[in-house]
Protein backbone atom coordinates (compact mmCIF):
# COMPACT_ATOMS: atom_id res chain seq x y z
CA UNK A 1 0.00 0.00 0.00
CA UNK A 2 1.24 3.42 -0.73
CA UNK A 3 0.75 6.27 1.63
CA UNK A 4 -1.81 7.50 0.12
CA UNK A 5 -3.78 4.47 -0.42
CA UNK A 6 -3.63 4.17 3.22
CA UNK A 7 -4.94 7.76 3.78
CA UNK A 8 -7.75 6.96 1.07
CA UNK A 9 -8.75 3.39 3.31
CA UNK A 10 -8.63 5.18 6.54
CA UNK A 11 -10.66 8.43 5.15
CA UNK A 12 -13.12 5.84 3.19
CA UNK A 13 -14.13 3.90 6.37
CA UNK A 14 -14.45 7.07 8.39
CA UNK A 15 -16.20 8.51 6.33
CA UNK A 16 -18.61 5.40 5.28
CA UNK A 17 -18.36 3.07 8.37
CA UNK A 18 -18.68 -0.29 7.90
CA UNK A 19 -21.66 -2.25 9.86
CA UNK A 20 -22.02 1.48 12.80
CA UNK A 21 -25.68 0.53 13.87
CA UNK A 22 -26.85 -0.02 16.93
CA UNK A 23 -27.85 -3.06 18.34
CA UNK A 24 -30.25 -4.18 20.65
CA UNK A 25 -30.71 -7.60 20.76
CA UNK A 26 -29.36 -10.03 24.04
CA UNK A 27 -28.43 -12.48 21.59
CA UNK A 28 -25.39 -10.44 21.04
CA UNK A 29 -22.23 -9.40 23.37
CA UNK A 30 -21.87 -5.99 23.94
CA UNK A 31 -18.80 -4.52 25.19
CA UNK A 32 -17.27 -1.11 25.41
CA UNK A 33 -14.11 0.14 24.57
CA UNK A 34 -12.93 3.36 25.74
CA UNK A 35 -9.80 5.01 25.45
CA UNK A 36 -8.72 6.14 29.11
CA UNK A 37 -5.88 9.14 27.66
CA UNK A 38 -8.35 10.12 24.94
CA UNK A 39 -12.49 10.67 24.30
CA UNK A 40 -12.60 7.87 21.90
CA UNK A 41 -16.04 5.51 22.66
CA UNK A 42 -16.97 2.36 20.66
CA UNK A 43 -19.40 -0.35 21.58
CA UNK A 44 -19.03 -3.16 19.75
CA UNK A 45 -22.02 -5.95 19.40
CA UNK A 46 -20.84 -9.68 18.30
CA UNK A 47 -22.80 -12.61 17.42
CA UNK A 48 -21.18 -15.86 18.09
CA UNK A 49 -21.95 -19.15 17.56
CA UNK A 50 -20.01 -22.13 17.55
CA UNK A 51 -16.80 -20.23 17.43
CA UNK A 52 -17.68 -18.39 14.49
CA UNK A 53 -18.50 -14.96 14.00
CA UNK A 54 -21.63 -14.49 13.12
CA UNK A 55 -22.62 -10.93 12.96
CA UNK A 56 -20.89 -8.08 14.21
CA UNK A 57 -21.59 -4.35 14.72
CA UNK A 58 -20.19 -0.86 16.30
CA UNK A 59 -21.33 2.12 17.57
CA UNK A 60 -19.86 5.32 19.38
CA UNK A 61 -17.93 8.43 18.76
CA UNK A 62 -14.24 8.48 18.16
CA UNK A 63 -11.89 9.45 16.18
CA UNK A 64 -10.94 9.04 12.28
CA UNK A 65 -8.09 6.03 13.11
CA UNK A 66 -10.32 4.58 15.85
CA UNK A 67 -13.71 4.18 13.33
CA UNK A 68 -12.08 3.43 9.90
CA UNK A 69 -10.45 0.47 12.07
CA UNK A 70 -13.44 -1.03 13.75
CA UNK A 71 -14.81 -0.73 10.12
CA UNK A 72 -11.93 -2.70 8.79
CA UNK A 73 -11.53 -5.05 11.81
CA UNK A 74 -15.78 -6.09 11.76
CA UNK A 75 -15.25 -6.26 7.53
CA UNK A 76 -12.16 -8.39 8.05
CA UNK A 77 -13.81 -10.76 10.83
CA UNK A 78 -17.07 -11.30 9.91
CA UNK A 79 -17.21 -15.03 9.35
CA UNK A 80 -14.26 -16.21 10.86
CA UNK A 81 -13.39 -18.60 13.13
CA UNK A 82 -12.37 -17.36 16.46
CA UNK A 83 -9.18 -19.12 16.32
CA UNK A 84 -8.65 -17.40 12.49
CA UNK A 85 -9.42 -14.31 14.62
CA UNK A 86 -6.91 -14.50 17.38
CA UNK A 87 -4.61 -15.23 14.54
CA UNK A 88 -5.36 -12.18 12.88
CA UNK A 89 -5.39 -9.93 15.98
CA UNK A 90 -1.70 -11.00 16.85
CA UNK A 91 -0.52 -9.98 13.55
CA UNK A 92 -1.79 -7.12 13.85
CA UNK A 93 -1.25 -5.93 17.38
CA UNK A 94 2.36 -7.11 16.07
CA UNK A 95 2.44 -4.72 13.12
CA UNK A 96 1.08 -1.66 15.24
CA UNK A 97 4.19 -2.57 17.42
CA UNK A 98 6.33 -2.60 14.69
CA UNK A 99 7.45 -6.40 14.81
CA UNK A 100 7.21 -8.79 12.35
CA UNK A 101 3.61 -9.98 11.21
CA UNK A 102 1.78 -11.44 7.93
CA UNK A 103 0.81 -9.04 5.58
CA UNK A 104 -1.62 -11.44 3.91
CA UNK A 105 -3.54 -12.08 6.53
CA UNK A 106 -4.07 -8.15 7.75
CA UNK A 107 -5.19 -7.09 4.08
CA UNK A 108 -7.12 -3.51 4.25
CA UNK A 109 -6.07 -3.44 7.76
CA UNK A 110 -2.32 -2.93 7.07
CA UNK A 111 -3.48 0.70 6.50
CA UNK A 112 -2.38 1.42 9.89
CA UNK A 113 1.63 -0.25 9.86
CA UNK A 114 2.67 3.58 9.93
CA UNK A 115 1.01 4.03 13.17
CA UNK A 116 3.98 3.69 15.28
CA UNK A 117 5.19 6.54 14.11
CA UNK A 118 2.54 8.60 16.42
CA UNK A 119 2.84 6.95 19.54
CA UNK A 120 -0.74 8.80 20.73
CA UNK A 121 -2.25 7.36 17.68
CA UNK A 122 -1.37 3.73 18.53
CA UNK A 123 -4.38 3.40 21.14
CA UNK A 124 -6.79 5.09 18.91
CA UNK A 125 -6.00 1.91 16.46
CA UNK A 126 -5.90 -0.64 18.81
CA UNK A 127 -8.99 0.16 20.58
CA UNK A 128 -11.57 -2.21 18.81
CA UNK A 129 -9.29 -5.24 19.22
CA UNK A 130 -9.28 -4.88 22.96
CA UNK A 131 -13.14 -4.83 22.62
CA UNK A 132 -12.86 -7.88 20.62
CA UNK A 133 -11.00 -9.79 22.74
CA UNK A 134 -12.68 -8.63 25.57
CA UNK A 135 -16.42 -10.15 23.83
CA UNK A 136 -14.13 -13.58 23.28
CA UNK A 137 -12.64 -13.92 26.34
CA UNK A 138 -16.43 -13.71 27.52
CA UNK A 139 -17.92 -16.27 24.96
CA UNK A 140 -15.49 -18.46 25.64
CA UNK A 141 -16.40 -17.88 30.12
CA UNK A 142 -19.62 -18.44 28.91
CA UNK A 143 -18.61 -22.11 27.60
CA UNK A 144 -17.69 -23.28 30.72
CA UNK B 1 3.30 39.86 26.61
CA UNK B 2 6.63 38.62 28.65
CA UNK B 3 7.30 35.51 25.95
CA UNK B 4 10.90 35.63 26.90
CA UNK B 5 10.34 34.30 30.23
CA UNK B 6 8.65 30.70 28.50
CA UNK B 7 12.12 28.87 27.00
CA UNK B 8 9.65 26.52 25.76
CA UNK B 9 8.06 29.17 23.39
CA UNK B 10 11.46 29.65 21.72
CA UNK B 11 10.83 26.43 19.49
CA UNK B 12 7.56 28.10 18.21
CA UNK B 13 5.22 25.94 19.86
CA UNK B 14 1.37 27.53 20.40
CA UNK B 15 0.68 26.78 23.62
CA UNK B 16 -3.70 27.08 23.60
CA UNK B 17 -3.92 24.88 26.43
CA UNK B 18 -3.93 27.00 29.40
CA UNK B 19 -7.23 26.08 31.17
CA UNK B 20 -5.86 22.40 31.54
CA UNK B 21 -2.29 24.15 32.87
CA UNK B 22 -0.38 27.20 32.10
CA UNK B 23 3.37 27.77 31.35
CA UNK B 24 5.50 28.19 33.48
CA UNK B 25 8.05 31.28 33.80
CA UNK B 26 11.47 30.78 34.07
CA UNK B 27 11.95 32.75 37.42
CA UNK B 28 9.43 30.09 39.04
CA UNK B 29 11.41 27.28 37.76
CA UNK B 30 14.94 29.14 39.61
CA UNK B 31 13.00 29.86 42.49
CA UNK B 32 12.47 26.22 43.30
CA UNK B 33 15.75 25.31 42.20
CA UNK B 34 17.12 27.67 44.29
CA UNK B 35 15.07 25.44 47.64
CA UNK B 36 16.27 22.19 46.37
CA UNK B 37 19.86 23.63 46.16
CA UNK B 38 20.41 26.00 48.99
CA UNK B 39 17.93 25.38 52.07
CA UNK B 40 16.21 21.91 50.77
CA UNK B 41 15.34 21.36 54.94
CA UNK B 42 12.28 20.44 56.51
CA UNK B 43 9.94 23.57 57.45
CA UNK B 44 9.02 24.04 61.09
CA UNK B 45 11.52 21.41 62.38
CA UNK B 46 15.00 22.48 62.89
CA UNK B 47 17.50 24.87 64.76
CA UNK B 48 19.15 25.58 62.50
CA UNK B 49 19.92 28.08 59.58
CA UNK B 50 18.22 26.03 56.40
CA UNK B 51 14.98 25.15 58.20
CA UNK B 52 14.50 28.78 59.47
CA UNK B 53 14.58 30.05 55.77
CA UNK B 54 12.41 27.30 54.42
CA UNK B 55 10.14 28.15 56.97
CA UNK B 56 10.28 31.58 56.39
CA UNK B 57 9.93 30.90 52.13
CA UNK B 58 6.94 29.08 53.03
CA UNK B 59 5.06 31.12 55.51
CA UNK B 60 5.88 34.48 53.02
CA UNK B 61 3.91 32.30 50.03
CA UNK B 62 0.77 32.13 52.86
CA UNK B 63 1.06 35.81 53.04
CA UNK B 64 1.34 36.11 49.23
CA UNK B 65 -2.06 34.22 49.03
CA UNK B 66 -3.65 36.02 51.57
CA UNK B 67 -2.90 39.32 50.10
CA UNK B 68 -3.83 38.20 46.15
CA UNK B 69 -7.00 36.78 47.45
CA UNK B 70 -7.71 39.45 50.11
CA UNK B 71 -8.16 37.38 52.98
CA UNK B 72 -8.46 38.65 56.42
CA UNK B 73 -5.97 36.98 58.30
CA UNK B 74 -2.90 34.65 57.31
CA UNK B 75 -4.69 31.47 58.97
CA UNK B 76 -7.55 31.03 56.18
CA UNK B 77 -4.96 30.20 54.27
CA UNK B 78 -4.29 26.44 54.02
CA UNK B 79 -2.18 24.81 51.29
CA UNK B 80 -3.30 21.80 49.35
CA UNK B 81 -2.36 19.72 46.35
CA UNK B 82 -4.62 21.13 44.25
CA UNK B 83 -8.15 22.60 44.01
CA UNK B 84 -9.49 18.95 43.61
CA UNK B 85 -7.73 18.47 47.31
CA UNK B 86 -9.32 21.52 48.73
CA UNK B 87 -12.81 20.65 47.50
CA UNK B 88 -12.46 17.08 48.93
CA UNK B 89 -11.64 18.42 52.29
CA UNK B 90 -14.49 20.83 52.05
CA UNK B 91 -17.13 18.06 51.20
CA UNK B 92 -15.52 15.05 53.35
CA UNK B 93 -13.89 17.68 55.91
CA UNK B 94 -16.16 19.84 56.54
CA UNK B 95 -20.18 18.97 55.11
CA UNK B 96 -19.91 15.57 55.74
CA UNK B 97 -19.96 16.80 59.74
CA UNK B 98 -22.72 18.84 58.58
CA UNK B 99 -25.55 17.69 55.79
CA UNK B 100 -28.51 15.42 56.41
CA UNK B 101 -31.07 13.53 54.99
CA UNK B 102 -32.34 15.61 52.34
CA UNK B 103 -30.41 18.91 52.85
CA UNK B 104 -29.82 20.16 49.23
CA UNK B 105 -26.73 21.10 47.26
CA UNK B 106 -26.65 23.09 44.18
CA UNK B 107 -24.47 22.90 41.66
CA UNK B 108 -24.52 22.78 37.66
CA UNK B 109 -24.33 20.23 34.86
CA UNK B 110 -20.88 22.56 33.67
CA UNK B 111 -18.99 22.06 36.51
CA UNK B 112 -15.67 20.44 36.31
CA UNK B 113 -15.72 16.38 37.67
CA UNK B 114 -14.22 17.98 40.91
CA UNK B 115 -16.98 19.97 42.33
CA UNK B 116 -19.59 17.00 41.52
CA UNK B 117 -17.92 13.57 42.47
CA UNK B 118 -17.59 14.31 46.24
CA UNK B 119 -20.85 15.55 46.45
CA UNK B 120 -22.28 12.49 44.85
CA UNK B 121 -20.48 11.10 47.11
CA UNK B 122 -22.52 12.75 50.25
CA UNK B 123 -25.33 11.13 48.31
CA UNK B 124 -24.19 7.84 49.62
CA UNK B 125 -22.83 8.88 52.90
CA UNK B 126 -25.31 11.37 54.17
CA UNK B 127 -28.79 10.89 52.06
CA UNK B 128 -28.21 14.63 50.03
CA UNK B 129 -29.30 15.49 47.32
CA UNK B 130 -27.16 17.02 44.47
CA UNK B 131 -29.51 19.73 42.31
CA UNK B 132 -28.79 21.60 39.10
CA UNK B 133 -29.14 25.44 38.60
CA UNK B 134 -30.49 25.43 34.75
CA UNK B 135 -28.34 27.42 32.55
CA UNK B 136 -29.42 29.63 29.86
CA UNK B 137 -29.56 29.77 26.82
CA UNK B 138 -25.85 30.65 26.34
CA UNK B 139 -25.14 28.14 29.11
CA UNK B 140 -24.79 30.37 31.59
CA UNK B 141 -25.94 31.01 35.25
CA UNK B 142 -28.00 33.69 36.81
CA UNK B 143 -29.06 34.91 39.86
CA UNK B 144 -32.98 34.00 38.46
CA UNK B 145 -32.13 30.40 38.10
CA UNK B 146 -30.29 30.24 41.27
CA UNK B 147 -33.51 31.65 42.88
CA UNK B 148 -35.81 29.28 40.49
CA UNK B 149 -33.72 25.85 42.38
CA UNK B 150 -33.25 27.09 45.77
CA UNK B 151 -35.44 25.30 48.47
CA UNK B 152 -35.91 25.34 52.39
CA UNK B 153 -33.52 22.58 51.99
CA UNK B 154 -30.55 24.32 50.66
CA UNK B 155 -27.69 24.44 52.56
CA UNK B 156 -24.64 24.76 49.85
CA UNK B 157 -24.34 26.58 46.78
CA UNK B 158 -20.85 25.22 45.08
CA UNK B 159 -19.95 27.25 41.75
CA UNK B 160 -16.81 27.95 39.50
CA UNK B 161 -16.10 31.49 39.10
CA UNK B 162 -15.52 30.69 35.39
CA UNK B 163 -16.12 27.39 33.59
CA UNK B 164 -13.67 25.15 32.32
CA UNK B 165 -15.74 24.94 28.88
CA UNK B 166 -18.42 27.23 28.65
CA UNK B 167 -15.81 30.02 29.88
CA UNK B 168 -18.88 32.06 31.45
CA UNK B 169 -18.03 34.31 34.65
CA UNK B 170 -20.64 33.71 36.70
CA UNK B 171 -22.24 36.49 38.69
CA UNK B 172 -20.97 35.57 41.89
CA UNK B 173 -21.34 38.70 44.29
CA UNK B 174 -25.39 38.81 43.44
CA UNK B 175 -25.74 34.93 43.88
CA UNK B 176 -23.66 34.98 47.42
CA UNK B 177 -25.32 37.82 48.55
CA UNK B 178 -28.89 36.25 48.01
CA UNK B 179 -27.21 32.84 49.40
CA UNK B 180 -26.27 34.45 52.39
CA UNK B 181 -29.88 36.09 53.10
CA UNK B 182 -31.10 32.48 53.47
CA UNK B 183 -27.91 31.07 55.46
CA UNK B 184 -26.81 29.15 52.60
CA UNK B 185 -22.70 28.83 51.82
CA UNK B 186 -21.08 29.24 48.86
CA UNK B 187 -18.31 27.45 47.53
CA UNK B 188 -16.07 28.81 44.93
CA UNK B 189 -14.03 27.27 42.27
CA UNK B 190 -11.55 29.55 41.33
CA UNK B 191 -9.26 27.42 39.54
CA UNK B 192 -10.19 28.66 36.00
CA UNK B 193 -10.40 32.46 37.06
CA UNK B 194 -7.57 33.17 39.83
CA UNK B 195 -4.64 33.62 36.48
CA UNK B 196 -6.85 36.05 34.75
CA UNK B 197 -9.02 37.93 37.03
CA UNK B 198 -9.23 39.46 40.14
CA UNK B 199 -10.06 37.34 43.18
CA UNK B 200 -11.34 39.16 46.11
CA UNK B 201 -12.94 36.62 48.86
CA UNK B 202 -13.81 39.42 50.91
CA UNK B 203 -15.58 41.64 48.33
CA UNK B 204 -17.34 38.08 47.05
CA UNK B 205 -18.04 37.15 50.77
CA UNK B 206 -17.34 33.63 49.73
CA UNK B 207 -17.44 31.35 52.62
CA UNK B 208 -14.86 28.92 51.11
CA UNK B 209 -12.65 29.54 48.09
CA UNK B 210 -10.40 26.82 45.86
CA UNK B 211 -7.93 27.07 43.38
CA UNK B 212 -4.70 25.04 42.08
CA UNK B 213 -1.02 26.95 41.26
CA UNK B 214 -0.43 25.28 38.24
CA UNK B 215 -3.26 26.75 35.90
CA UNK B 216 -1.26 30.38 37.47
CA UNK B 217 1.84 29.50 36.09
CA UNK B 218 3.33 27.51 39.17
CA UNK B 219 4.19 24.24 40.00
CA UNK B 220 1.24 20.76 39.47
CA UNK B 221 0.95 19.40 43.25
CA UNK B 222 0.07 22.36 44.92
CA UNK B 223 -3.13 24.54 45.71
CA UNK B 224 -5.03 26.60 48.35
CA UNK B 225 -7.76 25.84 50.48
CA UNK B 226 -9.37 29.39 51.64
CA UNK B 227 -11.92 29.05 54.49
CA UNK B 228 -13.68 31.86 56.80
CA UNK B 229 -11.59 31.50 60.32
CA UNK B 230 -14.46 29.91 61.63
CA UNK B 231 -15.88 27.45 58.82
CA UNK B 232 -11.48 26.23 59.22
CA UNK B 233 -12.26 25.85 62.45
CA UNK B 234 -14.21 23.12 62.15
CA UNK B 235 -13.31 20.92 59.25
CA UNK B 236 -12.61 17.81 60.55
CA UNK B 237 -8.48 17.26 59.19
CA UNK B 238 -9.09 14.04 56.61
CA UNK B 239 -4.93 13.58 57.03
CA UNK B 240 -3.63 13.30 60.82
CA UNK B 241 0.21 12.59 61.26
CA UNK B 242 3.41 14.85 61.90
CA UNK B 243 3.41 18.90 62.03
CA UNK B 244 -0.44 19.07 62.91
CA UNK B 245 -0.46 18.06 66.28
CA UNK B 246 -0.06 19.58 69.74
CA UNK B 247 -0.11 16.27 71.75
CA UNK B 248 -0.71 12.60 71.80
CA UNK B 249 -0.44 9.95 74.63
CA UNK B 250 -0.86 6.61 75.05
CA UNK B 251 -4.13 6.50 76.33
CA UNK B 252 -5.17 7.74 72.60
CA UNK B 253 -5.47 11.00 73.59
CA UNK B 254 -4.49 13.88 71.07
CA UNK B 255 -4.56 17.78 70.32
CA UNK B 256 -4.46 19.54 67.13
CA UNK B 257 -2.81 22.57 66.56
CA UNK B 258 -4.53 25.43 64.93
CA UNK B 259 -5.07 26.62 61.80
CA UNK B 260 -4.26 26.20 59.34
CA UNK B 261 -1.13 24.04 60.30
CA UNK B 262 -4.16 21.75 61.83
CA UNK B 263 -4.65 21.10 58.21
CA UNK B 264 -1.48 20.68 57.02
CA UNK B 265 -0.19 16.80 58.12
CA UNK B 266 2.96 15.33 56.56
CA UNK B 267 6.21 17.03 55.09
CA UNK B 268 4.05 19.35 52.86
CA UNK B 269 5.20 20.31 49.15
CA UNK B 270 7.64 22.88 50.47
CA UNK B 271 8.99 23.59 47.03
CA UNK B 272 5.90 23.28 45.48
CA UNK B 273 4.79 26.23 48.14
CA UNK B 274 7.86 28.46 47.78
CA UNK B 275 6.95 27.71 43.67
CA UNK B 276 3.51 29.03 43.95
CA UNK B 277 5.09 32.26 45.77
CA UNK B 278 7.27 33.15 42.99
CA UNK B 279 4.07 33.08 41.03
CA UNK B 280 2.09 35.50 42.96
CA UNK B 281 4.77 37.76 42.65
CA UNK B 282 5.11 37.19 38.93
CA UNK B 283 1.58 37.77 38.35
CA UNK B 284 1.41 40.64 40.56
CA UNK B 285 4.79 42.53 38.69
CA UNK B 286 2.59 42.16 35.62
CA UNK B 287 -0.40 43.39 37.11
CA UNK B 288 -3.54 41.15 37.14
CA UNK B 289 -5.60 43.75 35.54
CA UNK B 290 -3.86 43.99 32.43
CA UNK B 291 -3.46 40.41 31.93
CA UNK B 292 -7.20 40.19 32.08
CA UNK B 293 -7.57 43.22 29.57
CA UNK B 294 -4.92 41.68 27.23
CA UNK B 295 -6.61 38.47 27.06
CA UNK B 296 -10.25 39.91 26.68
CA UNK B 297 -8.54 41.55 23.93
CA UNK B 298 -7.30 38.44 22.60
CA UNK B 299 -10.60 36.52 23.16
CA UNK B 300 -12.73 39.32 21.08
CA UNK B 301 -10.10 38.74 18.10
CA UNK B 302 -9.54 34.81 17.87
CA UNK B 303 -13.47 34.77 17.98
CA UNK B 304 -14.38 37.58 15.61
CA UNK B 305 -11.12 35.92 13.11
CA UNK B 306 -13.35 32.33 13.79
CA UNK B 307 -16.60 33.26 13.99
CA UNK B 308 -16.93 34.14 9.54
CA UNK B 309 -15.69 30.71 9.08
CA UNK B 310 -18.59 28.33 7.49
CA UNK B 311 -17.82 25.31 8.93
CA UNK B 312 -16.41 26.62 12.48
CA UNK B 313 -19.33 26.07 14.93
CA UNK B 314 -18.83 27.82 18.23
CA UNK B 315 -19.89 26.88 21.28
CA UNK B 316 -19.69 29.71 23.65
CA UNK B 317 -19.71 33.02 22.23
CA UNK B 318 -21.15 35.28 24.44
CA UNK B 319 -18.33 33.93 27.05
CA UNK B 320 -16.07 37.04 28.13
CA UNK B 321 -13.28 34.76 29.61
CA UNK B 322 -10.38 32.97 28.41
CA UNK B 323 -11.73 29.75 26.80
CA UNK B 324 -13.19 29.11 23.64
CA UNK B 325 -14.80 25.52 22.45
CA UNK B 326 -16.04 25.01 18.64
CA UNK B 327 -15.95 22.33 16.48
CA UNK B 328 -15.27 21.27 12.66
CA UNK B 329 -18.48 20.59 10.87
CA UNK B 330 -17.78 16.73 10.43
CA UNK B 331 -14.84 16.29 11.88
CA UNK B 332 -14.02 14.81 15.46
CA UNK B 333 -12.77 17.26 18.11
CA UNK B 334 -9.70 14.38 18.17
CA UNK B 335 -8.82 14.65 14.74
CA UNK B 336 -8.75 18.33 14.57
CA UNK B 337 -6.85 18.22 17.85
CA UNK B 338 -4.05 15.84 16.04
CA UNK B 339 -4.35 18.00 12.95
CA UNK B 340 -2.89 21.17 15.06
CA UNK B 341 -1.08 19.26 16.73
CA UNK B 342 0.96 18.59 13.65
CA UNK B 343 1.39 22.13 13.66
CA UNK B 344 2.68 22.29 16.69
CA UNK B 345 -0.29 23.80 18.19
CA UNK B 346 -1.87 22.34 21.32
CA UNK B 347 -5.37 22.49 22.25
CA UNK B 348 -7.80 20.14 24.02
CA UNK B 349 -10.45 17.73 22.48
CA UNK B 350 -12.71 16.26 24.50
CA UNK B 351 -15.63 16.59 27.35
CA UNK B 352 -12.88 18.66 29.26
CA UNK B 353 -13.91 16.61 32.61
CA UNK B 354 -17.46 18.18 32.54
CA UNK B 355 -19.13 15.01 31.44
CA UNK B 356 -22.86 16.45 32.36
CA UNK B 357 -22.42 19.83 30.19
CA UNK B 358 -23.53 17.26 26.81
CA UNK B 359 -26.65 17.06 28.46
CA UNK B 360 -26.97 21.07 28.16
CA UNK B 361 -24.90 21.60 24.63
CA UNK B 362 -26.34 18.53 23.24
CA UNK B 363 -22.59 17.62 21.76
CA UNK B 364 -20.32 15.72 23.80
CA UNK B 365 -16.85 16.32 22.65
CA UNK B 366 -15.59 20.05 21.35
CA UNK B 367 -12.00 21.22 20.82
CA UNK B 368 -11.25 24.06 23.46
CA UNK B 369 -8.86 27.12 23.24
CA UNK B 370 -7.68 28.63 26.45
CA UNK B 371 -6.03 31.42 26.38
CA UNK B 372 -2.70 32.93 28.58
CA UNK B 373 -0.74 36.45 28.63
CA UNK B 374 1.79 34.71 26.43
CA UNK B 375 -0.70 33.96 23.57
CA UNK B 376 -0.15 36.58 20.45
CA UNK B 377 -2.40 37.81 17.46
CA UNK B 378 0.44 36.18 14.99
CA UNK B 379 -0.58 32.98 16.90
CA UNK B 380 -4.20 33.27 16.02
CA UNK B 381 -3.86 34.33 12.75
CA UNK B 382 -1.38 31.04 12.25
CA UNK B 383 -3.87 28.72 13.83
CA UNK B 384 -6.81 30.82 11.78
CA UNK B 385 -4.92 30.12 8.63
CA UNK B 386 -4.84 26.42 9.32
CA UNK B 387 -8.62 25.77 10.50
CA UNK B 388 -10.03 27.67 7.90
CA UNK B 389 -8.99 24.89 5.31
CA UNK B 390 -11.59 22.25 5.44
CA UNK B 391 -9.96 19.71 3.16
CA UNK B 392 -6.36 20.73 4.38
CA UNK B 393 -7.98 19.38 7.58
CA UNK B 394 -9.21 16.40 6.14
CA UNK B 395 -6.25 15.34 4.24
CA UNK B 396 -3.89 15.74 7.56
CA UNK B 397 -5.82 14.35 10.73
CA UNK B 398 -4.70 11.22 10.24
Amino acid sequence: MTSEEKRTTILKYNSQPFNKQTINDGSYIKINSNNESCIDNINLYIKIENDIIKDFYFDGEACAITISATSIMIKSLLGKSIKEVLEFIASYENMINKLPYNKELLGEAECYDEIYKQPSRKRCALLPYIGLKKAIKEYQESLI
Amino acid sequence: MNREDFLILKSGLIYFDNAATALKPKEVIAKMDEYYHNYPSNIKRGDYDLSYQATEEYEHTRNLVKELINADVIKEIVFTSGATDSLNIIADGYFKNKLNQNDEVLITKSEHASNVLPWFRLIKTNGIKVKYIPLDENYEVTLENVKKRVTANTKVISLAQITNVVGDIRPLKEIINYAHSLGILVIVDAAQSIAHKKVNVKELDADFLVFSAHKMGGPTGIGVLYGKERLLKEIEPINLGGGMNESFTTDGTYILKDIPTRLEAGTPNIAGVIGLGKTIEYLNKLDINKIDAYITDLKKYLVSKLEVIPHINIINKTSLSSVLAFNVEGIFSQDVAFYLNKHHICVRAGNHCAKMLKEEIKIANTVRISLSFYNTKTEIDKFIDLIKDKSRIEKEMI
